[in-house]
């Protein structure tokens, strides 16, 4: 058949329609275990209770917008301590560098949110159309009451999943059993319903329709990973040398392997009726392949069946299939992992979470901020005597009230003399500061008119803070201006 | 590629040299590239010339055919004429209906008095007076509550005392910054509100008092008022005696001076400046007149600026804020004044 005969080259071309087969094995059951994880973490995360006293939410995860507060288990993040979200994001990035050099597409093939709910959009289409052959011929057959009747069915199944899975999102940012009450008596706020219709026509249209569109044309993230991938990172690939030339086989033919003159390929085409991506993976390592490993699943089944080895499909990096094309043997899995590039990422990656850990624990129970007011740099009193300004910020952490009391100091730690701190509308030196609270203070530094303080330019200060409930001590760095004789 | 009837790619046409010269060095790199074509590990090319995609005809069979490239090539990598996706143009597609009713929905084709204002009737100018409608009617009732609360009392409770630091200072920055500063530090003439010197009391009564009044407004009769002679343009003094006066005036601050002049300054002192600055020259809230012992000078503590202002008589203006802002308005930025650091 010649070019002539098919259709001229259109500009814009519709979306070839892909039915993967069930497939059973190894990976297939990985897949399994890992959709039920994760799943069972979204949905579930968002219940688990965490008591933190009566003045704070007792949900586990909140992300609590509205109060500016991020709650994790026995960890409370202020907007203030943006950083470790920062951390975080930074240590989920370089985990997908460590992951992709070394493993390859594997976020792609079984953890990606697109993957995970296609993957149960199909397996809600097979209970409902049936396997591959029968989706095919419902999708070839004419509109009549059955078909209707099975794709509402359907469709009404990827809906449900798709409200849960956007109602699951919105439990995240405020007290869940309070949301989802008020999500029946329509008390809710617009933003919730907005957010959750959001969510489920994204769900329902990427799981159910646009599926491995989404990883094609719309996600950059396979182009990203491109960079990451080298020689030694672990690709899906077919032994060509062993397969080729495909054919099918009679019953009892040897195979090259067996000094036949066929390979082992009976070109059943097994390893593409599994695909989720719809390609051909003995075409060579493509654009669009995940490494799902299905395919693998498939072949393996299929040599099985006709009495051959495993892995005609298999994890391969490149650098095994150039020696296994030359007769020499592939390296070990672990010997392909453990290189410069992953040792790198794995360094970067644990030294930031070590990092945070660090920092995560190193956390005071109060936390202070002064700024030195700087407009007029200092104000002189009738008495010529100088006086600083700064604007004091300092958060109490714990579940209670605490009095705080400050002082200044020099840079050494030493008293000024001559030197008086006051405070906007307190008469001493002692704040309180209420429970989970952030109180902004004003303060005074006046240096008397011949000290040195007031004569020099800039000079360096401490403010001590004093938890007066249990001593602990926090200090800051400041700067004190003179008039700079 | 060079057409010679086309002006815009003809050789003949001196502006397409450089054109013509990038596209002959780009057809020249090509040539080399694909000369030596890149080698993977295993020795075959890296780049597979051409590209497959798999089509289906009319029977709905698969086929594998070859993409065509589109000739455009950099260094090597090649630009293949595959089609798009067709829900690329669906999308593109809803966005155009969207942006139909989005022109039908909101003011968006401008015209030469105003744009066409959309069936929705809405636009962002309503929409802010909206905003700030509904923020006066949010504040209305913490205002009428500033009103009613006597102002010594202010500070104590913790809603008006945040309200007037935020809304005072709001005020402040408004009406009040143009003169005194944004940070309140004054400027020469302007006095700063920061220290504890004032020209007319420092109290939250007094500051009230004059936010509400003014200095040395003519419209406002209860306004604050003093005028200190113009001594020297005036001939009420001669230049001596002057210089005699500003000596003094030095020696209250043991400033440089002349003990001569300054001890002969002293009786005229009495005799013309001690009615408003008194007799030891501290000065007089009643009368606005400055304390001349102390370390903050409006104008300036030196000699020249002392006699020019004995010479020439400084009035300083500030305008009564009654008839501008309201009762909340005044007591707020008179609260937040006080707050600032020199308050009594």
């Amino acid at each position: 058949m010649s070019q002539s005969d098919i259709d001229p080259p259109r500009l814009y071309a519709a979306r070839e329609p892909i039915f993967p087969r069930r497939v059973q094995g190894w990976f297939r059951n990985l897949k399994w275990i890992i959709m039920a994880v994760t799943l069972g973490i979204y949905y579930v995360t968002p219940w688990i209770r965490w008591d933190r006293g009566p003045s704070l939410p007792d949900q586990a995860v909140l992300v609590d917008l509205a109060n500016r507060r991020f709650f994790f288990f026995w960890i409370e993040i202020w907007p203030h301590e943006f950083y470790f979200v920062a951390g975080l994001l930074v240590m989920a990035g370089l985990g997908l560098f460590l992951f992709t050099s070394a493993f390859g597409r594997v976020w792609c093939g079984y953890t990606c949110p697109q993957t995970v709910w296609t993957d149960l959009f199909i397996l809600t289409e097979r209970w409902v159309d049936g396997d591959r052959n029968a989706r095919i011929r419902l999708w070839n057959a004419p509109w009549d009451a059955r078909k209707l009747r099975l794709r509402l069915t359907k469709w009404t199944v990827w809906l449900l999943i798709a409200v849960m899975t956007g109602g699951a999102w919105i439990f995240y940012f405020t007290d869940a059993p309070t949301l989802l009450r008020n999500l029946f008596t329509g008390q809710a706020h617009p933003v919730a319903y907005i957010t959750m219709a959001v969510m489920t026509a994204t769900t329902f249209i990427f799981g159910g329709f646009a599926r491995e569109q989404i990883c094609i044309y719309a996600c950059p993230w396979p182009r990203i990973q491109a960079a990451m991938m080298d020689e030694d990172t672990l690709t899906v690939a077919y032994r060509d040398w062993r397969g080729e030339p495909r054919g099918k086989i009679r019953k009892d033919e040897p195979t090259r392997s067996d000094g036949g003159e066929k390979g082992d390929c009976i070109d059943c085409l097994a390893c593409v009726n599994v695909c989720p991506m719809g390609i051909d993976i003995r075409e060579g390592q493509q654009m669009e392949c995940i490494t799902c490993a299905l395919c693998i699943d498939a072949c393996d089944d299929v040599m099985a069946k006709i009495g051959k080895p495993r892995g005609l499909i298999d994890y391969m990096a490149l650098k095994d299939e150039t020696a296994e094309r030359a007769g020499e043997k592939p390296k070990p899995v672990i010997r392909h992992m453990l290189r410069p590039r992953t040792l790198l990422y794995f360094t970067l990656w644990a030294g930031i979470g070590i990092a945070m850990i660090f920092a995560l624990f190193m956390r005071s129970p109060f936390d202070l901020n002064v700024t030195p007011v700087r407009n007029p740099l200092f104000v002189t009193m009738s008495d010529g005597a100088i006086r600083n300004t700064y604007e004091l910020r300092l958060r109490n952490k714990q579940g209670d009230r605490h009095e705080f009391r400050l002082r200044v100091t020099d840079s050494t730690g030493a008293v000024l003399p001559g030197t008086e701190l006051q405070l906007e509308g307190v008469a001493t030196t002692t704040i309180p500061v209420a429970a989970d609270a952030t109180h902004g203070q004003r303060l005074y530094v006046t240096a008397a008119p011949d000290s040195v303080l007031a004569q020099g330019g800039q000079a360096e200060l401490i403010l001590w803070v004093e938890d007066l409930g249990d001593g602990v001590t926090a200090q800051i760095e400041t700067v004190f201006h003179g008039r700079g004789e | 590629m060079a057409d010679e009837k086309d002006e815009h790619t003809s050789p003949q046409n001196p502006d397409n040299r450089i054109e013509l010269e990038r596209m002959a060095a780009d057809e020249e790199n090509k040539a080399q590239i694909l000369a030596h074509p890149p080698e993977g590990p295993d020795g075959e090319p890296l780049h597979k010339p051409g590209s497959t995609r798999v089509v289906r005809d009319r029977k709905g069979l698969r086929h594998v055919v070859e993409v065509p490239s589109t000739g455009h090539s950099w260094d090597g990598i090649e630009e293949y004429d595959n089609p798009l996706p067709r829900w690329w143009l669906w999308t593109f597609y809803a966005t155009v209906i969207w942006a139909v009713g989005y022109v039908i929905a909101y003011p968006a084709i401008p015209l030469i008095g105003q744009a066409t204002q959309g069936l929705l009737g809405t636009n962002y100018r309503s929409e802010v007076a909206q905003e700030i409608r509904s923020f006066a009617e949010a504040n209305a009732p913490i205002q009428a509550k500033l009103v009613e609360t006597p102002l010594d009392q202010i500070a104590a409770d913790p809603e008006l005392a945040n309200y007037t630091a935020n809304a005072g200072g709001a005020i402040f920055r408004t009406w009040c910054a143009q003169c005194h500063g944004s940070g309140a530090g004054g400027a020469v003439g302007y006095p700063s509100l920061l220290d504890n010197d004032w020209l007319w009391g420092g109290s939250l009564d007094e500051i009230h008092t004059t936010v509400q009044h003014g200095i040395r407004d003519p419209k406002d009769s209860e306004t604050r008022y003093s005028e200190m002679p113009r001594f020297g343009t005036d001939e009420l003094l001669d230049n001596g005696q002057i210089r005699q006066i500003v000596n003094h005036v030095l020696a209250l601050r043991d400033k440089p001076h002349d003990p001569a002049l300054a001890s002969e300054g002293a009786t005229l002192f009495a005799d013309n400046c001690s009615s408003c600055h008194a007799e030891d020259g501290t000065g007089d809230r009643a009368q606005g007149a400055p304390d001349l012992t102390d370390a903050v000078w409006l104008y300036g503590s030196d000699a020249a600026t002392i006699t020019r202002i004995v010479h020439d008589g400084p009035y300083g203006v500030m305008p009564a804020w009654a008839d501008r802002l309201s009762e909340a308005d005044i007591r707020a930025v008179a609260a937040y004044v006080h707050a600032l650091g020199g308050g009594e």
